[in-house]
């Protein structure tokens, strides 16, 4: 059954089901997703995942509780699964205590999206990728079919986004051990533009080659690639939940609270257009929000119950006002000059295991990772074995950051959690005047 | 309990196919979730998740394909997709697993306790509610949280040799956790959530001391507020249990995963600084430092009779004074390779496929009691429960904070610090290992956040551990 008619055919029986002083919503996600693995250029493990899940929340009041629950695909089964559901919190929702922070959204609201393709066919794909990586020692994984998200309540909402994507994650190793990471992702699959992602990548593991510098703990001139930008952006974008923010939970709490700013060249933004995100949450309508304006707190995510416990307005945050699709713009510094500013310091691809050394300072930690350099006199001279920095965001993001690149590059989500993953960010690289490494 | 067993078998027996192998491995979760944020009961949340594996080898080439829809068409189609998908790749495959065993065994793994009936929402929110409201009035406590997780998982193996191999468990995670914050500064203190978890039913929330322990976990949270930073500087470090599980997890359990080592991971979780000629030889830690895979331990996370490729799970040693023994290798990695291993090939449920996978990882006890190895220290510092966890790719240089700290002197203990973070290289840290706290040290710990794999996957670990301390590292504290 098409994704879309099995969400509305849920929505057709549960509605009936519903007794006057009840309300209800339903998200709905699944994913019909080919997932092959490689090593060595060859394949390590291949399969499919075809899966259904609907969380159903019901309202008695100002009582609720929430069932996710597995669906089967098969509409008279779901059905059954579906009311089984309806009757366990119908048990459980009279016994709660009520909610003060209930703000449901009950607004009529409609929204759909379908970007869908006719895919790439995932043995033709397979077969393209073993023979680019002939006599490589490519690791990775690809990963492809369509994606669907729904939500609807029992006040008139209708949100339905269907797409379907590709995306290949892969890195080249060198014998040295040292290796560059790619990725290639869209809705239709070119070979050509395939060909010349892979090429850019061996042409690094040429530079990788060479023998390894290893680097003495200290304070470097470094650029951040936009994939080790967007690292960093990854553990801020927690900071922006006004949850976090009330609870001294965010790295940004200093910057919210105005006792440290971030660089003027710095904005970022949630976009809801140019993403492949919903444009919807179980909150409702998501909304484009500048949530850091040339250096200076601007909005934060707010959820309808952190809007009703701290006094603010709700923007159609998910609950767990996490963005979906964070852009820092893009500065002044044109791509090709990146090394001729850099100068002598650190070229840095990718940057992995970040945490916090110290949360509320804005103090990060983590790994380089894939392709970094020594570059000296604006060339690149060696590969870096793998350092640790331990640095503040207020610190490298904040005097030191000297300049952001011209063009952000969309970065698009590779991650597969439980169903694989539809956000994005669009990112530039990040000349850094100090860099501190620790390890 | 194994309520679709009949059902799912009689489809399966029905199942036609040309592969040489084929199995079917159902997984049946449920989950219930109450928590009380600042004294208000949040809006609980229950989940029931299903579905199944079909798996099917041809000449030698596997493949897999998940699916929800468990009728006999559903299953069928699955097991086509998952045997045409393995002809496809014939020419392509890195791994022929013709010559890997196929489990042949029928056998029930039943938790202890898994049919009791645990309480109700209105009974566990009326005690999460009345600890809550434990929790001090202090304008600087600016939130706390108290939590219970309950899931269910109920697993059935089936394959075309004959095995039928089922598995019930019962997994219990209690949490309590207090912030207290000074508008600049905000410090977190925590009992139990994902340091902690274990196999059983209500008893564990007793075992953790949940109730009662609000007004402790508090007034800690504000001593840290008050506390000067950790000192910088190279120290003796005593690690309780709730770090020493993060410690064996991160810089012993990943770099002994036999599938990192072959190659597999080095996209994403990465690789190891252990190769396969180490094994037999290489001196990982001090003496003092004994290693156990061990299944065996009832209350312990992953504890199973087998993994979810239907290998038997026994107890190993991987580190045996101090020598590396055996990596955490399953069936396929083990013939892969030629190394020996252990029965960890886990899968996080139906829709994931099992690779090599920490389960039980453990350190075994020494002699010291906790008081013998703080009266040992000269100029340390005892580190507890952690926060923050960063490692290189190779699982080598690694970075570790903690949620609570306090300096040792002369062998006493003395005042709290703020921000304990350490770092380190495993390859030397272990061989630190100077002393190792006793049975009375022990806890059975564990989490259920261990990530890794393509498509990813977060799976449950068990971590069981004394305290124990290590020869001069090097610790330090947060900004200014």
């Amino acid at each position: 059954m098409d994704a879309r008619d099995h969400f509305t055919a849920l929505l057709a029986n549960l509605g009936p089901l519903l007794k006057a002083d009840e309300g209800f919503t339903l998200s709905y996600r699944a994913e019909t997703s080919d997932f092959v693995r490689f090593n060595q250029a060859r394949v390590r493990q291949a399969g499919q995942v075809q899966q259904v899940f609907v969380t159903l929340t019901l309202f008695l009041g100002d009582r609720h509780a929430e069932f996710e629950l597995a669906m089967s695909g098969v509409i008279g089964e779901d059905h059954l699964r579906l009311h089984q559901a309806l009757e366990h919190l119908r048990d459980v929702v009279p016994t709660l205590a009520p909610d003060p922070y209930l703000r449901l959204n009950r607004e009529p609201w409609q929204s759909e999206v379908v970007q869908m393709a006719a895919g790439p066919d995932t043995a033709a794909v397979v077969e393209q990728i073993i023979q680019v990586g002939s006599g490589l020692d490519l690791v990775g994984i690809y990963a492809n079919g369509p994606q669907y998200r729904g939500f609807a309540s029992s006040w008139g909402a209708f949100g339905w986004h269907a797409a379907s994507s590709f995306s290949f994650d892969w890195s080249l190793f060198h014998d040295n051990g040292q290796a560059v990471k790619s990725t290639y992702a869209g809705q239709r699959w070119d070979n050509e533009a395939f060909i010349r992602r892979m090429a850019f990548a061996y042409e690094q593991l040429d530079y990788l080659g060479r023998p390894a510098r290893t680097l003495a703990p200290g304070d470097y001139r470094a650029y951040l690639a936009p994939a080790a930008v967007e690292e960093i952006l990854g553990m801020l974008s927690w900071g922006f939940s006004a949850q976090a923010l009330a609870t001294g939970a965010s790295p940004l709490q200093r910057l919210f609270g105005g006792s440290v700013p971030l660089s003027p060249l710095l904005s970022i933004d949630e976009r809801v257009a140019g993403g492949l995100a919903p444009a919807f949450t179980s909150e409702g309508p998501r909304q484009a929000l500048r949530l850091l304006d040339k250096g200076q707190p601007a909005e934060r995510l707010v959820s309808s119950r952190s809007a009703a416990e701290y006094g603010l307005t709700a923007n159609g945050a998910g609950s767990g006002e996490y963005p979906l699709a964070l852009a820092i713009a893009g500065g002044e510094l044109d791509e090709g000059d990146v090394l001729a500013h850099l100068g002598t310091g650190l070229y840095i691809g990718n940057l992995w295991y970040t945490n916090y050394s110290d949360r509320p300072a804005g103090r990060l930690t983590g790994m380089t990772r894939f392709a970094t350099f020594w570059v000296e006199d604006g060339k690149l001279q060696a590969p870096v074995n793998t350092m640790r920095f331990d640095d503040s965001v207020f610190s490298f993001f904040g005097p030191y950051l000297e300049a952001l690149t011209r063009e952000p590059e969309l970065l698009l989500p590779t991650g597969t959690y439980g169903s694989r993953q539809t956000g994005s960010t669009a990112v530039p690289g990040a000349l850094l005047g100090r860099f501190t490494l620790t390890l | 309990m194994f309520t679709s067993s009949a059902t799912l078998t009689r489809r399966f027996s029905a199942l036609k196919s040309d592969a040489d192998f084929w199995s079917l491995r159902h997984v049946l979760e449920t989950h219930t979730g109450y928590q009380v944020r600042k004294q208000v009961a949040q809006p609980p949340r229950f989940s029931e998740d299903q579905g199944a594996m079909l798996t099917a080898r041809v000449k030698g080439i596997e493949a897999y394909c998940a699916t929800s829809d468990l009728t006999q068409a559903g299953l069928q189609a699955a097991l086509d997709r998952a045997g045409a998908l393995a002809r496809a790749l014939a020419q392509r495959a890195l791994v022929d697993t013709s010559q890997a065993p196929v489990p042949t065994e029928q056998m029930d793994d039943v938790m202890p306790g898994y049919e009791r009936v645990l309480a109700g929402p209105a009974e566990w929110f009326e005690l999460l509610v009345a600890e809550s409201v434990k929790v001090p009035s202090d304008e600087r406590l600016v939130n706390s949280q108290v939590s219970l997780e309950v899931t269910c998982t109920e697993q059935i193996y089936l394959n075309s040799a004959g095995a039928c191999l089922r598995r019930a468990q019962r997994f219990i995670y209690p949490a309590l956790s207090v912030t207290a914050s000074d508008g600049q500064d905000s410090q977190t203190r925590s009992l139990g959530g994902a340091n902690f978890g274990q196999q059983g039913g209500a008893e564990i929330v007793e075992r953790i001391g949940l109730v009662g322990a609000a007004p402790r976990v508090a007034d800690e949270a504000l001593q840290l507020l008050l506390a000067p930073n950790t000192p910088s500087g190279p120290r003796e470090l005593l690690l309780l249990p709730d770090q020493m599980a993060l410690q064996i997890h991160e810089s012993i359990g990943h770099p002994l995963e036999l599938d990192r080592i072959l190659g597999d991971e080095r996209n994403y979780a990465g690789t190891s600084f252990i190769c396969q000629e180490d094994f037999g030889t290489y001196q990982y830690g001090s003496p003092l430092l004994d290693v156990t895979f061990d299944p065996s331990i009832p209350e312990e996370l992953a504890s199973y009779r087998h993994d979810d490729d239907g290998t038997p799970a026994q107890r190993e040693y991987l580190i045996r004074q101090g020598i590396l023994q055996r990596p955490l290798g399953g069936a396929l990695s083990q013939l892969r390779s030629g190394l020996p291993g252990v029965a960890n090939s886990r899968a996080c449920s139906w829709n994931r496929a099992p690779i090599d996978r920490m389960a039980n990882l453990n350190i075994e006890p020494g002699e010291q009691s906790l008081a013998q190895l703080i009266g040992g220290i000269e100029h340390g510092i005892l580190m507890s429960t952690n926060r923050s966890w960063s490692i290189d790719d190779a699982r080598n240089k690694f970075q570790f904070g903690c949620e609570w700290g306090r300096l040792i002197e002369n062998g006493e203990l003395k005042g709290v610090v703020k921000n304990p973070n350490y770092r380190g290289i495993s390859a030397n840290f272990w061989r630190n290992l100077s002393a190792v706290g006793d049975a009375s040290t022990v806890e059975v710990l564990g989490t259920p956040f261990c990530g890794k794999g393509e498509p990813n996957q977060v799976v449950r670990v068990g971590h069981a551990s004394p305290a124990c301390v290590f020869k001069n590292i090097d610790v330090f504290g947060g900004a200014a």
